[in-house]
């Protein structure tokens, strides 16, 4: 069984469609891409995926679990985690910081505990200061452990959100554009580094991209949305290959 | 040592040595009983600060009806010694009691008010705990309890139709408050209740709960992606603060004979006076809180030389100081001749 | 009295508030701050009238219209005195000015006028109306007519001129309104010059119909309106109108018939119940954050 099913899943605003009768099957280890052209829905299926909006109809299915329109905490919980298209980095804190938050769940000692100042406070923060700088390494971001997250430049914001995401130990990961706005340095340098922990981590990844480089570098396998509907899935070089595809991105 | 450690050593050190030298100047004689008599208040004031930053600074939600927590600590915990005037208890280990019921109470309503409250944003926030503030300050006026051989009576009507028998003691008189609550409160007991304000809100900061509430300030999209429970947070944050400004209301109830809810203690002209504090001290930072609300608690009566003009005065000063803190200019004027800075500069030329 | 007559009291006061209300939401509008000292500027209004009419034995009409010239003035010298360097500041730090404003008022009028509550002489002459049972005074009848008269001129003000169409696009995107041309700053001006001559008016009202006055009497009356704004939903004129009336016919029924001493309190809770069943108020907009 796949590690995530998506069954004809579907969602309106008002009377618009904004994505119809979507399928979707990731298997374990896969790395999968997300693509399609501006406003066709790729950013809303994440956002189903995800518990940001609730489907009007189909099921999501997550390692036998189904998390069809639960609550976004809950379904991060189940093993979703996410990046966003416009990062979201909890800016006033430390980039240390902001793995930790990450790492909330997994260390789940009280309150009063803190306060206190108790033992199990002690040793749980031990272990969730090992744990992130271990994360942070893996990101070539653990010099800068100390700044404000604001203060990073842009590539490295990008990669300590993804560095956040994984702290919340996920099965499946989930990228929203992660090469936008970089240069292709940074974007093969990002490519290796997804590569990465799809290996380090044994993860399930999949990606919205609008990068043809990075596409068709590393994903395995693609569904291309067009109007809110899946125009085309399979393997990466035949799903960039069909005519239709072609059709969908570069206009008749 | 941590920077962080550094930093709060400092604050804690700050308030001893601030304590140590009202003490000295008072048992010396030095010191005017005009602000004698202010002590007591600039600990109200301060930890009433520090317990607002942890909403407004951490949590990130402005809030106008702060006021209201320290009305709702100041009536329970003197209707409380009230009750134990007569019952022979120490009268420390009373105060102590008081106090941990105001904030318990407090808390109480920090979390009944929270949950309505905390899903509104911004401005509507504001003004929905500025509603909740002047309800309470509403309340506590039409209020009558007293106490009689059958138990508590309680009525929104009059003393009248408490219908106590003769034995009777009215406690809470409406607008007329209570009157008569023992004179707990101490600069030292303030000073101690600020220290322990201190440590909680520090040290909630610095673990896993307070870096949860300040990533929802941050990012609450983000916070929920990664598995943060966003109500529990916020209503946590929020009753602690209400907590600690209970704890506040005990210490200023325990300060006056007579007790009552006033615009000008208990209205949302004061919820705003300590938001001011808050502001000016620098939002997030605990430490600037304390300084700002002594500094202001104390600036009207510096200034009653100048009787009439004073409130004048520090309505300028109050504009003023936002104008020079936001202008460009003067802020660059300032780092430059700051003088961490101009050390630095110093030390860099030596080399 | 019966129902009839505290509703018509309720409207009477409610006009007031929605007079006030519409500053409030104006100035949120466009400057996207909340003025604190608003509520303030309605007492100076007072004192101005008083001083004109007892001490110098002013018409009343030429009182008020004196009023509204020296609060336009006040509204206009506030915003670019103490507002305007903080354009680019932090909404907190312009609160805590706006609160700074508002207690120097309150204090320079203690400082002039003393803290005596003084006994305001009504500038409405026109006599009661008797229609059986029920009783309306001349105050309520021009107030209420004064509101009407405002919001019908607002709204053909903002809907038919040129400042008017400046004004809606500067509150919807200040810089994109820049970039078309239009005079942000000269915008906002006008619309504090616009709120704070309504203040004036409403000032003039409130003081006719409770005919007293201290430096504190402009206060209360403005949270009233700062919350009537957010009850018709912060930023919308017809919201200000509807939010007004409301809380002033709700805290009249409070006051006749369950507690004047609970009014506000009642009037607050069902502030808080409107914005908890639906957030933004009652005509205001709803908006999502897009993720």
């Amino acid at each position: 069984m796949a590690l995530l099913d998506v069954n004809n899943l579907g969602i309106s605003f008002g009377g618009l469609r904004a994505v119809d009768s979507f399928d979707i099957h990731i298997e374990k280890g896969q790395l999968y891409g997300l693509i399609g052209p501006n406003g066709a829905g790729k950013t809303t299926v994440f956002n189903m995926l995800t518990g940001v909006y609730k489907p009007t109809d189909g099921t999501i299915v997550l390692d036998g679990e189904n998390i069809t329109g639960k609550k976004t905490t809950h379904i991060n919980r189940a093993g979703v985690a996410r990046t966003f298209q416009n990062i979201r980095l909890f800016k006033n804190l430390s980039v240390l910081d902001n793995v930790k938050v990450g790492l909330h769940n997994d260390y789940p000692y009280s309150t009063l505990s803190g306060i206190l100042r108790l033992p199990s406070y002690r040793k749980q923060e031990k272990a969730m200061n090992e744990k992130a700088m271990e994360l942070l390494k893996v990101f070539d971001l653990d010099k800068e452990c100390d700044y404000l997250a604001s203060n990073l430049p842009y590539g490295k914001q990008r990669k300590l959100e993804i560095a956040r995401a994984l702290a919340t130990n996920p099965k499946l990961l989930l990228l929203d554009e992660p090469a936008a706005g970089m240069n292709p340095n940074e974007t093969g340098e990002l490519m290796e580094t997804i590569k990465l922990i799809r290996d380090e981590f044994d993860m399930t990844i999949l990606l919205i991209e609008h990068d043809m480089k990075l596409v068709s570098g590393i994903c395995e396998k693609l569904t291309v949305l067009n109007f809110g509907r899946v125009l085309a899935e399979g393997e990466t070089s035949e799903v960039l290959n069909n005519p239709e595809v072609i059709k969908a991105y570069l206009g008749d | 040592m941590s920077k962080q450690f550094k930093n709060n050593l400092i604050t804690y050190g700050i308030i001893i040595v601030f304590f140590a030298i009202m003490q000295t100047l008072a048992s010396t004689g030095n010191l005017s009983s005009l602000f004698k008599g202010l002590l007591v208040p600039i600990c109200v004031y301060a930890i009433m600060a520090v317990s607002l930053n942890l909403t407004v600074g951490i949590l990130g939600e402005l809030s106008l009806g702060h006021a209201g927590f320290m009305c709702v600590g100041a009536f329970a915990s003197a209707f409380f010694s009230m009750c134990l005037k007569d019952s022979g208890m120490n009268s420390v280990l009373r105060f102590i009691l008081a106090i941990l019921l105001a904030a318990a109470v407090a808390a109480i309503f920090g979390v009944l008010i929270g949950i309505p409250v905390l899903r509104l944003r911004g401005d509507y926030l504001a003004i929905v705990t500025l509603a909740f503030g002047e309800i309470i300050k509403n309340l506590v006026n039409v209020m009558y309890i007293g106490r009689d051989s059958k138990g508590f009576h309680i009525s929104l009507k009059d003393t009248a139709a408490l219908g106590l028998e003769t034995d009777g003691q009215v406690i809470i008189k409406g607008p007329q408050g209570i009157t008569g609550t023992p004179n707990d409160s101490s600069f030292i007991a303030g000073t101690i209740i600020l220290l322990i304000a201190v440590f909680i809100i520090t040290n909630f900061v610095n673990s896993r709960s307070g870096r949860a509430v300040m990533s929802i300030r941050d990012n609450r999209i983000a916070s929920e992606s990664i598995g943060i429970n966003i109500s529990k947070y916020k209503i946590m944050a929020f009753a602690l603060s209400a907590s600690i400004a209970g704890a506040a209301g005990a210490l200023y109830a325990h300060n006056l004979n007579t007790l009552n809810a006033l615009p000008k203690n208990f209205g949302y002209n004061m919820s705003i006076m300590i938001l001011v504090y808050v502001v000016l001290g620098g939002i997030g930072s605990i430490r600037g809180s304390i300084i700002a609300a002594t500094i202001l608690t104390a600036l009207p009566e510096l200034l009653r030389g100048f009787s009439d003009y004073r409130m004048i005065i520090y309505s300028v000063v109050l504009i003023a100081l936002m104008l020079i803190s936001n202008n460009p200019k003067a802020k660059t004027f300032l780092e430059q001749h700051d003088l961490r800075t101009i050390l630095r500069r110093a030390e860099k030329e030596d080399k | 009295m019966s129902f009839l007559n505290y509703c018509i009291n309720g409207l009477s006061l409610g006009s007031v508030y929605a007079i006030i209300a519409l500053g409030y939401t104006m100035v949120y509008g466009i400057a996207k701050m909340l003025n604190f000292a608003h509520g303030d500027v309605i007492m100076v209004a007072g004192f101005v009238i008083y001083t004109m009419m007892n001490s110098l034995g002013v018409n009343p009409i030429v009182a008020v219209l004196i009023s509204v010239i020296v609060c336009t003035a006040l509204g206009v010298t506030i915003e670019k005195i103490a507002y305007k360097p903080l354009r680019k500041a932090t909404p907190l730090a312009v609160l805590i000015t706006a609160i700074g404003v508002s207690y120097f008022l309150q204090n320079l009028a203690l400082l002039i006028f003393g803290s005596d509550t003084k006994m305001f002489t009504s500038v409405v002459k026109v006599p009661q109306l008797k229609l059986g049972e029920i009783i309306i005074t001349g105050e309520t009848i021009v107030t209420i007519i004064a509101c009407i008269i405002i919001m019908v001129c607002l709204t053909l003000f903002i809907k038919k001129t040129k400042a008017g169409q400046a004004m809606l696009a500067v509150s919807e995107d200040k810089d994109a309104a820049e970039l078309m041309g239009i005079n942000v700053n000269a915008t906002i001006s006008l619309t504090f010059a616009i709120g704070s001559g309504l203040a004036a008016i409403a000032g003039a009202l409130l003081c006719s119909q409770y005919t007293s006055l201290t430096p504190y009497t402009g206060a209360m009356p403005g949270i009233k309106a700062f919350v009537a704004a957010v009850f018709g939903g912060i930023g919308s004129i017809p919201g200000a109108l509807i939010g007004g009336l409301l809380l002033g016919v709700i805290e009249n029924l409070s006051k006749a018939y369950i507690s004047s001493q609970m009014a506000d309190a009642i009037v607050f809770s069902v502030l808080i119940i409107v914005l908890l069943v639906k957030p933004t108020g009652i005509l205001g907009k709803k908006i999502n954050e897009k993720v």
